[in-house]
């Protein structure tokens, strides 16, 4: 620190040290911008002076919910559920190799590791409606466009956080193995998976949480799952069965929370 | 008992240096450099004869760890030349030095084993310098006779009675006699350990130093090791190599040499 930004004895120190033109305009075109988008995209008053009664409405005439399909219901969200075990496994799987090859120090050639990492990158950039969009036209409508598309998402996802969960693994054990003339294969499996696998298996369940969350709405695209019975709910203005709907996914998306959570809380 | 070979030439090893007369390693005109960084070694010779108990001493930045890594290409030289156990290391291909390393026990300052892994699984990993493939990944799928060598191995350093505790259970004496046992479920010719008893306390230190000596011993194996210890490095060798200046600058049997002439290898900054 210089001396004239020292403070003196018994003095305060000034609040802002020093004021950086650069950064000072960068800041004000910033917040102009922030202001800018919120006139332009946002709600204007008048909208939220009219939308504010007519959600009030359409809450009203959700209640009481109707279980009169609860069967029906709960089978799909059944579907929904197994949609995402499936995907998120497929994803999970894939995403070791994945992770390996993304990781430095593990991927067998720089080249390959920024193929992988981008591969990842593209993954995780395009949403999960998209993929499931792609895939609906790829597979066609129905669960499996559901299971390929969170499998991706899942991917993108999971195996970014593998391979920095590799990456930080204790060093000691790669050298000796490798010291001992252990091939990469043995060396990943026998020292590195194992030590990342705490961190791997709350990631895990982590994705397992994203996936039923994601899972109920890709639906709404046509890739299965009990998203296409609230699409028709709505669309058929059957607001008392589709408070059904929100209110057992919500049950099944706290349940996979909750556990999920008491699970990395036991792991960790 | 089933005995272990400590020393055991290994089916693609050349020809044995103790048979051969070679010795077990030789350096010639060894040097190195980090990057743009000073020299930390230059020139440096040395011959370390088949079953022979050697310390490398220094004080700290004359090079002991990198010199006995360069052994091994755990650290690639910048000049000279290294033969161990009859192969010219720095002409080696990957195979190659694959095949060299899995002859060559190497005992680290840590312990470096898997910490959440049992003492038995780490200690099966070192058949991966001879085995490969998932059997070799756990004591869970290892075969009856590798688990039995583990066993064995386990036995030698005193911890059998731990096979199946976790290391991160373990204190740091128990888990650098563990790292022990993996090096002799390799069954290596030689031996190299880079201060084993460094990160350890007096006792344990004093205990990992005489396991290794003690199966050193026993198999009339080579030992290359670095030792911080004064007291160590004149018990448990029969040779002190000092090193200063990035060369040798004292080589002399353990028995000869006085406190005195070693006090200046052991100041640290």
């Amino acid at each position: 620190m210089t001396e004239a930004l020292t403070p003196k004895a018994g003095q305060l120190p000034p609040r802002i040290q020093r004021v950086n033109p650069v950064a000072f305009s960068l800041s004000v075109a910033v917040a102009a911008f922030v202001i800018w988008s919120m006139t332009t995209a946002g709600p204007s008053p008048d909208q939220l002076a009219r939308g504010l009664p007519n959600i009030g409405n359409i809450l009203s005439r959700m209640f009481p919910p109707d279980f009169e399909r609860i069967d029906r219901i709960l089978w799909s969200l059944f579907q929904t559920f197994q949609m995402a075990i499936a995907g998120c496994a497929i994803g999970l799987v894939l995403s070791v190799p994945l992770g390996i090859l993304a990781a430095e120090g593990l991927s067998p050639h720089p080249a390959i590791r920024t193929a992988a990492r981008s591969l990842i990158a593209v993954f995780r950039t395009v949403p999960d409606l998209v993929w499931a969009l792609i895939f609906v036209i790829a597979v066609g409508l129905g669960s499996p466009a559901g299971v390929l598309a969170i499998a991706i998402d899942v991917m993108g996802f999971a195996a970014r956080f593998f391979a920095e969960a590799m990456e930080e693994t204790d060093k000691g054990p790669r050298e000796a193995l490798s010291a001992l003339g252990a091939n990469r294969l043995g060396m990943i499996m026998s020292a590195v998976l194992p030590a990342a696998a705490p961190s791997m298996i709350a990631t895990s369940l982590y994705c397992l949480e994203k996936a039923t969350r994601a899972s109920v709405v890709l639906g709404l695209v046509g890739a299965g799952g009990i998203g296409v019975e609230l699409k028709v709910a709505f669309d058929l203005f059957a607001y008392q069965t589709a408070a059904t709907i929100i209110l057992v996914i919500l049950i099944l998306v706290i349940a996979v929370e909750q556990t999920g959570g008491w699970l990395r809380r036991k792991i960790i | 008992m089933n005995v272990v070979a400590f020393q055991q030439t290994a089916p693609e090893a050349a020809v044995s240096p103790a048979r051969s007369g070679l010795p077990a390693a030789s350096v010639r005109g060894l040097s190195k450099q980090f990057g743009t960084g000073p020299v930390i070694m230059s020139g440096l010779d040395l011959d370390i004869h088949h079953g022979s108990r050697v310390a490398i001493i220094g004080a700290n930045g004359t090079g002991k760890s990198t010199l006995i890594r360069m052994l091994v290409r755990l650290v690639e030289p910048s000049g000279g030349d290294i033969r161990l156990l009859g192969e010219d290391v720095r002409k080696l291909d990957a195979p190659g030095l694959k095949r060299l390393r899995s002859r060559v026990g190497f005992v680290f300052q840590r312990h470096n084993l898997v910490t959440r892994l049992s003492a038995l699984t780490n200690v099966v990993h070192g058949v991966q310098s001879r085995m490969s493939g998932p059997r070799t990944w756990t004591q869970l799928l290892a075969p009856r006779e590798v688990r039995a060598e583990a066993m064995n191995c386990l036995e030698r350093v005193g911890l059998a009675d731990k096979a199946m505790a976790r290391i991160d259970t373990l204190s740091g004496g128990q888990s650098q006699r563990v790292a022990v046992a993996r090096m002799l479920m390799q069954r290596p010719e030689l031996v190299i350990a880079d201060e084993p008893d460094a990160s350890l306390d007096p006792k344990s230190g004093e205990e990992v130093m005489a396991t290794l000596a003690a199966l050193a011993n026993e198999q009339d194996a080579t030992l290359i090791f670095v030792s911080h210890r004064m007291e160590h490095a004149i018990r448990f060798s029969e040779r002190i190599v000092g090193l200063g200046g990035g060369r040798v600058a004292l080589d002399q049997p353990s028995d000869t040499v006085s406190e005195a002439e070693l006090t200046r290898f052991f100041h640290h900054d």
